[in-house]
């Protein structure tokens, strides 16, 4: 039997204060099956013990809240006995080290929280970071978790429907992967993970267990350095096809009375799975490792244990339906194996080749996990900079140069290798604020988007969290749809370095205050740390999943302007912030300056201003401002129009004139509307109290403002030609 | 009009196919599972688009060798109409009954977009409801849809009028620029010689609704039920 010395503690992630602990527990030294469980068990990534203390603060309640954060995924209620299911949750660091399975595996996870749920799968997102287009590493990492992402979604034949790409070299050594999967089901037929009834089986579905993935949660606890490359190893690899074998098989199961609880199996595989269902129900487990099925032989009950082999689920069936669920997985060709049962010891109790390897209790691993109230320092937050301080340039040239840098330009490359369209109910596809997917055979419809602009977070967390949040709820309004919940995925660096941790602190607090606000509580999440290479952390990256509800589908708006002659309607007050706003960076060369403030009363009030004009019908076309300012989102309207009609843009002397075509002032849209409606419109503005002003008119095929012109026909070339180009290895 | 669709494990467009299939018959047609022999009398099958096996092999490789599949080739052989469309195509050239084959697409990656598509005749069960020459626009989604076929085959394709569909521009010039994925002669969708099987790599199941985008695809499911009813 392998000895316990200090090494192989360190080399499983365990500190000493967190060894110490574990004596303290077992009253005896583990043996190294027992070690390899609490060290995943109580790593970053399956135990949040740096930012739980903190999580605790959002607000995770609405009474249209049917689960929050602690289950698989969350769960919301969207009426007539149907509840939408969905998280999102982070890929990172397998995907920097090997980025088409990296990738692959991170839309099945999150697939897998979702349908484990008892949900259909009805829609996938991915909010992507990548470092500085000219790092040598970057366009392979771009192309292999593209086509990561790609190869999985569009064989499980669930839409990928939407997401955000960013470029930053402080993502050179660290990207982002972010998947989210929403899910449909029914309110009264959804599966928890609590296990019950004493000496009821348990059981073990889906794919086989081979070496792989073994210690990827504890990877994924841990700074990069040189020698990451050599965890590759640990990358687990994806099989979609037997992933939609699998949704199929559970969906069918789950339309029975055959199961009591249900747990897909994540990082840290077997090992948090049954931990998990057994300390959620109050009940111990006894598992014979022999009965799992296996890929390999010889392999040991550690790595059985701790294997994150993909496609498996772990669950407690009714006794005398075993021959029911077994049949079931038969018909699709999966395996099912009943590996154990419940006890009520409280206990983990698991034996290999007759004899026992391992004996835990089980809540003090689950539930007792440390917890830390990591020092942190407050974020030096940057100055404000003076618009009239910043250099000018001809607007139009501006937008030319914004619409193709790679932050703003068009993403088609990417969502054109995903098929958006699969499930018959893609009703707005990538490219506008928020995606659309009608609820199936209904009228309604669920609108979905992910968010977060990092460098306001670098530049002020607080009000980066919450501009996060603001800009979710934003994206869902401005296709008229009703924002309810927001799933969060918190990307940082080494939370042991009080600044980080000053980012994460600062961050959170923003977040839960406009979630408050807004009325858009936090129901699922996942947390991302040690997100560092070397020493160098990412910017702060708290990507927000939000999902909003349309009542009638049919009235959902997009972005492209419709016709000539209408207006073009400015909501929300326009100061002309740029600080930390894309112009500075891109035609400034300039990282600096506080983030724009978000004031959430009137981010709220325009919100359900322009809701209720898309419902009113009074709206042609609509659009979120955000990066790259007013000038940037009436191009985007022009470009997606069918005709490419243009827009002649009147700004006001009061302001200099590229402030207000580039600030980035928060809770804006721009509306088109027709000559009739205006009226109505401006009213309703007044009434909700908001700002509200007529800032131009559609026709022609030009945007002009200041007395310059470009045509949209070359805006398009550049707004669609850089990434392609630089894919193929044209531009940097 | 009794319509069936066949489904394979990681067949995932036959829910989005008997949706529209219902909106023009009526009723929901038959969904026949992979290891079912027994069918039913048919007047269409559809085989639809997915991943049958993983795609495992070659796509539709292995689902041409399926038990369900010698039953499909018996009632093509009788005359019974059968629509593949994406994999559902791949698996029909497999099988032969379709001549060709669906390569890898000329830029190696997934392409998923609205395409236009010039109808090359209207003289069939299939799109009778359509004009010859007309465009259409239904989407691809696929990686492997580059049509090729030796040069005697595919002279023997054009000579008997088997091209259903090319891949055109908006105003229906067949350039290459319009070819998406590469295919000979921007071929998208062929016919047996009798003009009673169908494979098109488009998916005319999702355009066939206006609140989607378009409704083009919705003519070829009405046609079949007006020619088979």
């Amino acid at each position: 039997m392998t000895a316990i010395t200090p090494d192989i503690i360190a080399q499983h992630g365990l500190k000493p204060d967190e060894y110490a602990k574990v004596l303290e527990i077992l009253g005896r030294e583990p043996n190294l099956t027992e070690l390899g469980i609490f060290s995943v068990m109580w790593s970053e990534h399956c135990s949040y013990k740096s930012s739980k203390k903190w999580l605790k603060t959002l607000p995770t309640k609405a009474p249209w809240v049917i689960r929050g954060p602690g289950e698989n995924a969350g769960v919301i209620d969207i009426g007539d006995n149907q509840a939408i299911i969905f998280k999102m949750e982070s890929h990172n660091h397998p995907s920097f080290i090997e980025p088409y399975q990296g990738a692959a595996t991170g839309v099945g996870g999150i697939l897998r929280d979702v349908f484990t749920m008892g949900a259909r799968p009805i829609a996938n997102l991915n909010a992507l970071r990548f470092g500085d287009p000219a790092h040598p590493k970057t366009r392979h990492l771009v192309a292999g978790v593209v086509s990561g992402i790609g190869g999985y979604g569009n064989c499980v034949g669930v839409p990928t429907v939407g997401g955000e790409v960013n470029f930053h070299p402080s993502y050179n050594g660290n990207i982002l992967v972010n998947a989210m999967t929403v899910g449909l089901a029914d309110k009264d037929r959804i599966f928890y993970s609590a296990a019950a009834g004493i000496g009821n089986p348990v059981v073990y579905v889906g794919s086989k267990t081979g070496r792989d993935g073994i210690h990827g949660a504890t990877m994924a606890s841990a700074e990069f350095d040189e020698k990451s490359e050599e965890k590759r190893p640990t990358v687990q690899v994806g099989d979609p096809f037997t992933e939609k074998l699998l949704i199929e098989a559970c969906l069918e199961l789950m339309a029975t009375d055959a199961i009591v609880a249900i747990q897909d199996m994540g990082a840290a595989g077997l090992t948090s799975s049954s931990f998990e269902m057994a300390s959620k129900g109050g009940l111990g487990i006894e598992m014979n490792l022999d009965l799992v099925p296996m890929r390999e032989e010889g392999m040991s009950a550690y790595e059985i244990m701790l294997s994150e082999s993909q496609e498996r689920m772990l669950m407690v069936i009714k006794p005398g339906r075993e021959d029911l669920a077994r049949a079931v997985f038969e018909k699709w060709e999966l395996d099912f194996a009943i590996v154990g049962h419940l006890t009520d010891t409280g206990r983990m109790v698991l034996s290999r080749h007759g004899e026992i390897v391992a004996d835990l209790p089980i809540d003090p691993l689950a539930l007792a996990s440390p917890e830390y109230d990591r020092p942190w320092v407050q974020p030096t937050k940057r100055q404000p900079v003076d618009a009239r301080e910043i250099e000018t340039v001809c607007p139009v040239e501006a937008l030319k140069t914004l619409l193709g840098t790679p932050d703003l330009a068009s993403r088609r490359w990417i969502w054109e290798q995903y098929d958006h369209m699969v499930m018959g109910d893609t009703v707005q596809r990538p490219g506008g604020d928020a995606a659309v997917v009608r609820v199936h055979a209904t009228g309604k419809g669920v609108a979905i988007t992910t968010d977060v602009t990092p460098r306001y977070v670098v530049a002020d967390p607080y009000e980066g969290g919450r501009q996060a949040v603001a800009e979710a709820y934003r994206n869902l309004s401005a296709v008229g749809a009703l924002p309810l919940a927001v799933t969060d995925n918190l990307n940082f660096g080494n939370p042991e370095k009080p600044e980080i941790m000053g980012q994460i602190v600062e961050a959170i607090r923003g977040m839960g205050q406009a979630c408050r606000e807004l009325d858009f509580p936090v129901v699922s999440g996942n947390v991302s740390l040690y997100n560092e290479t070397q020493g160098e952390a990412i910017l702060p990256t708290p990507a927000i999943g939000g999902v909003g509800l349309l009542a009638d589908v049919s009235r959902s708006a997009t972005i492209d302007i419709k016709g000539t002659g209408n207006a073009i309607v400015l909501i929300g007050e326009t100061k002309g912030w740029l600080g930390a706003s894309l112009y500075l960076r891109e035609i400034c060369g300039r990282e600096e300056g506080s983030p724009p403030p978000v004031a959430l009363h009137r981010e709220r009030r325009a919100g359900e201003l322009v809701r209720q004009l898309i419902g009113d019908g009074l709206v042609q076309a609509s659009h979120d401002i955000s990066d790259g300012g007013l000038l940037v989102a009436v191009a985007e309207m022009a470009m997606a129009s069918k005709d490419q009609i243009g827009v002649a843009l009147d700004a006001p002397s009061t302001l200099p004139l590229h402030a207000w075509c580039f600030g980035e002032d928060q809770g804006r849209y721009v509306l088109e509307v027709r000559d009739d409606d205006l009226p109505t419109v401006l009213e309703e503005a007044v009434e909700h109290d908001t700002a509200v002003r007529v800032i131009g008119r559609t026709g022609g095929h030009v945007i002009s403002v200041g007395g310059r012109a470009i045509a949209i026909e070359e805006l398009v070339k550049v707004h669609e030609g850089w990434l392609p180009a630089y894919m193929n290895g044209t531009v940097e | 009009m009794k319509a069936a669709i066949i489904v394979f494990p990681g067949s995932n467009c036959d829910r989005d196919v008997a949706v529209v299939l219902e909106a023009s018959l009526g009723y929901r047609p038959l969904m026949v599972w992979h290891r079912d022999t027994d069918l039913p009398d048919l007047d269409l099958i559809v085989v639809p688009g997915g991943f049958s096996y993983g795609d495992y092999l070659r796509c539709g490789a292995m689902a041409a060798h399926s038990p369900v599949l010698r039953e499909v080739k018996a009632r093509a052989e009788k005359g019974t109409r059968v629509l593949g469309i994406c994999n559902g195509f791949q698996i029909l050239t497999e099988a032969g009954l379709l001549p060709g084959v669906l390569m890898r697409n000329r830029d190696l990656r997934f392409i998923c977009r609205d395409v236009h598509l010039r109808v090359e005749t209207d003289a069939t069960d299939f799109t009778r409801g359509y004009q010859a020459g007309q465009v259409v626009r239904f989407p691809i989604a696929h990686a492997e849809g580059n049509f090729f076929a030796d040069a005697e085959t595919v002279k023997a394709i054009e000579g008997n009028g088997q091209v259903a569909f090319r891949y055109c521009d908006a105003d229906g010039a067949v350039t290459e620029a319009a070819n998406p994925n590469g295919s000979l002669g921007n071929i998208a969708g062929i016919y047996n010689p009798g003009r009673t099987v169908l494979g098109l790599m488009p998916h005319p199941e999702r355009l066939a609704e206006d609140l989607l985008g378009g409704s083009d695809g919705k003519t070829m499911f009405d046609s079949l039920v007006e020619a088979l009813s």
